[in-house]
């Protein structure tokens, strides 16, 4: 049967009709050898749109189809299920993009509705090379793997654990909790973050269907979508799990300091500890650069008072393999640094603070007993509240970190309600950004709390007669202020985890440009990532409040149970094949592969595909010598077609050589 | 005399520079019409044989794009194409055609102004550097 080729070109409103003479391209296409039908339509995506290409599929016999439109990113699949819906194979289907790659980035209409007909012609000419091809079913492993335990890690743990669904969530922390069991109170309702969070941390390490592997991480992923093998690698404890019964008293008579990483530097901890006194597990850890027998040196002081006998200096690292159906990333993120922010002294004046380290000092179970002390001991007669560190600002982050001015807002009404109301406090701002739910109430009510907030980020903090002065410019009154405060807050940025590139290479997913790990679509794919099977909750992906956290991470259970009940995932058959009566045998390709997917077949001296471990990357087929190796919808008839059609559609006008003498002869026509 | 306007294919890669392509097209980055693309789904898979055919065939340069070393959704098809493009180069360069006219680059799904502006400055080059020399040959 000769190919009946059907064109559809969309004006996708005016986003493309605005520039590409929409109907004109239609009438181009129909000059094209094998086009019998080409129409424009206002939005191809539509019901009647695509209603359309299925009449014409059904009553005109159009057996191939382009449709020019936005995106194949987009798009694609809409339009292959049309084609399917209409009894046609869904490979028979070539998208070519004049939105986004012409009419909103061509200046000149009439050189976008040029370009247009090239993308067209190549579309229609590659069309015609299009082979029948069949998606293959494979089975989706009913278990789920959550990397991360703080409260997005937690939320889809428990959500996906609730549908009867096996877990398995790995922590690299000896606890999880994450940076919430940090928190004192949350805004803008004020309840204490412990209490609300210790019980889903509880709930995770009792839900039977929940394999919690705390002080573990994740190093190698292999598989695709429904078939993840992940290998996890769980750090020597040093405490027999099984043996542990959290009394506690093996971390009263170990002789080694640390300062504690939990506590942000404030205080110190044992060399065994527990991470967080509401750690899950409860099972201490010994940190083995610092304690004495693990470094050689004469103690055991642990060991002997262990009345379970659990310590174990001789427990080994193990790396175990997990199977899993799906992921959810909950990597969360970390804080910036502002040490190397000379301007503002931290690390050099002992009265500037972190966020986070003033949130362990309003913690009941933090260093001061919930107290807001100064080193000397002494409650703070005025506070300065710098925004903003490093968020907003083109030398660090130029992302807004989202929670920083609610958290601050917050601290203001801590600060009056512990240490007294006539306690000064100065918030110094960019724009105050309350943007949740009882946000804007809770800034009202601070407001009225008798806070002084300042518009302008501060240009340093200096000491002076003994006391901390913050210099900035009051950009409302336009002058400029010196304010003498006996404490500095500094609400410093969040930030992508400082391994996150680390992470992205071992589970095959990318990263923004600021470093967040990169969802499918910005607005409507904000879960899921370009990799099947793999999802993102949480602080991973973007700066995030808890409630957004949590959301993000139950629409990301949500992503992974609808693989997990579905049962089955239609694997892409644009794979590799390689054609045995062209093979030479040489095995060029079988190094080549990067998932080990070729093997050479002695018997017959040929290369041979496993189609279930191809990914269909065409490492091979770009080098075969011999062209036996070829990707099935990207191959060599097609990709030629497709430049054909690009370069001859339209004759280029001829164009003088600048300096030649002579015209060159035109372009082919 | 009309300026000269070069025709550059470009084989991009499905996960980073055609990503990187919608992008700038989102945020409405405007470019110079020249430069069409080919979606592959890695540069590892860009035969050389189709950058020679797209150079005899009436191009005057070829863009090769995929994903940033070690971020390649398939592991390591970038390097694989960084090795073909530069034999390729040095053997365009034996037969006459400038090196320039065939560029690798390696632009991220996130980096839609990057593209914008190779784009932009590779039209820039290859006007520069006028019509292919290989096109007289091919309609010979």
């Amino acid at each position: 049967m000769p190919n009946r080729i059907g064109v559809y070109v969309c004006h996708c409103g005016t986003n493309i009709a605005g520039k590409v003479d929409s109907p004109g391209v239609a009438e181009f296409a129909r000059s094209l050898p094998g086009v019998v039908v080409s129409r424009d339509y206002k939005f191809m995506c539509s019901d009647p749109g695509q209603d359309m290409i299925i009449e014409d599929i059904r009553n005109h016999g159009v057996n191939r189809v382009v449709v020019a439109s936005c995106s194949p990113r987009l798009h694609e699949k809409t339009f292959q299920k049309a084609c399917a819906r209409a009894g046609l194979n869904p490979f028979h289907f070539q998208m070519t993009c004049i939105r986004e790659h012409v009419s909103w980035v061509t200046r000149d209409p009439q050189e976008a509705t040029r370009k247009a007909k090239h993308l067209v012609a190549a579309a229609v000419a590659r069309v015609h090379w299009h082979e029948d091809l069949y998606s293959r079913k494979e089975r989706v492993h009913p278990d789920v793997l959550v990397v991360g335990g703080g409260i997005a890690g937690i939320q889809a743990a428990l959500d996906v654990a609730r549908s009867g669904h096996r877990v398995h969530l790995v922590e690299r922390a000896p606890s999880i909790g994450g940076h919430m069991a940090q928190f004192d109170k949350t805004f803008p309702t004020l309840d204490c973050a412990a209490c609300i969070s210790t019980p889903k941390m509880v709930a995770v390490a009792q839900d039977p269907n929940i394999h919690l592997l705390t002080w573990s991480e994740v190093t190698k992923v292999e598989g695709f979508v429904g078939n993840y093998t992940v290998t996890v690698h769980k750090k020597p404890r040093y405490v027999d799990e099984d043996r542990c019964t959290g009394c506690g008293l093996c971390l009263e008579k170990c002789p080694t300091k640390v300062v504690s990483e939990f506590e942000e530097g404030l205080t110190s901890r044992r060399a065994i500890y527990r991470y967080s006194p509401q750690s899950v597990p409860s099972i201490p850890v010994i940190d083995p650069e610092h304690c004495r027998t693990l470094t050689g040196k004469k103690c055991g002081a642990c060991q002997k008072l262990c009345p379970s006998g659990a310590i174990d200096y001789g427990q080994t690292a193990q790396d175990f393999e997990l199977e899993v159906g799906s992921i959810i990333l909950a990597t969360g993120f970390d804080t910036l640094d502002p040490a190397p922010m000379t301007q503002y002294g931290y690390g050099r004046y002992p009265e500037v603070y972190t966020s986070l380290q003033f949130e362990r000092m309003n913690n009941a179970v933090g260093p001061t007993g919930g107290r807001i002390l100064m080193k000397d001991g002494q409650p703070p007669r005025s506070v300065a509240i710098l925004h903003c560190v490093g968020s907003r600002d083109v030398n660090h982050h130029e992302y807004c970190s989202r929670v920083c001015c609610m958290y601050a807002l917050k601290y203001d009404h801590l600060i009056k309600d512990k240490v007294g109301h006539a306690t000064r406090v100065y918030n110094f701002y960019i724009d105050l950004r309350c943007f949740g739910k009882g946000y804007e109430e809770f800034l009202r009510r601070v407001q009225e709390e008798d806070v002084t907030f300042i518009r302008g980020r501060p240009a340093e903090v200096v000491q002076e007669d003994g006391r901390l002065v913050v210099v900035a410019e009051d950009t409302l009154a336009g002058i400029p202020v010196r304010v003498p405060v006996d404490m500095v807050v500094l609400c410093t940025a969040m930030q992508p985890r400082a391994d996150a590139a680390e992470t992205a290479r071992v589970f095959g997913i990318s990263q923004g440009q600021d470093g967040f790990f990169l969802e499918e679509h910005p607005k409507l794919g904000p879960v899921s990532t370009a990799t099947d099977g793999i999802f993102l909750a949480g602080t991973c992906q973007a700066p995030r409040d808890i409630p957004d956290a949590v959301a993000h991470a139950s629409g990301a259970a949500a992503q992974a149970l609808a693989l997990a009940a579905r049962g089955t995932v239609e694997i892409s058959p644009t794979v590799s094949t390689i054609d045995p009566d062209i093979c030479t045998g040489c095995r060029a390709c079988v190094g080549l592969c990067a998932y080990s997917a070729i093997e050479f077949d002695a018997r017959r001296g040929v290369a041979v595909v496993n189609q279930a471990m191809c990914k269909g990357c065409g490492s091979c087929a770009g080098h075969c010598p011999s062209g036996a190796a070829r990707v099935r919808h990207f191959n060599g008839r097609q990709v030629f077609a497709e430049l054909e059609g690009l370069l001859e559609a339209l004759p280029q006008p001829p164009t003088p050589r600048p300096g030649a003498d002579t015209e060159p002869p035109a372009a082919k026509a | 005399m009309s300026q000269f306007e070069p025709t550059i294919v470009a084989f991009v890669c499905n996960w980073c520079t055609y990503t990187a392509a919608d992008l700038a097209g989102t945020s409405r980055m405007l470019q110079p019409y020249n430069v069409k693309l080919i979606r592959m789904m890695c540069t590892g898979m860009v035969d050389p044989k189709y950058i020679i055919r797209a150079l005899l065939s009436g191009a005057d340069a070829v863009l090769v794009s995929g994903c940033h070393p070690g971020d390649c959704h398939y592991i390591n098809g970038n390097y694989k194409a960084r090795r073909r493009v530069k034999l390729l180069q040095e053997m365009l360069a034996q037969f006459g055609i400038d090196q320039r006219r065939l560029k690798l680059t390696w632009i991220g799904a996130s980096e839609g102004n990057d593209f914008a502006r190779t784009v932009a400055e590779l039209v820039e080059e290859i006007r520069a550097l006028g019509p292919n020399e290989a096109r007289a040959v091919a309609t010979l």
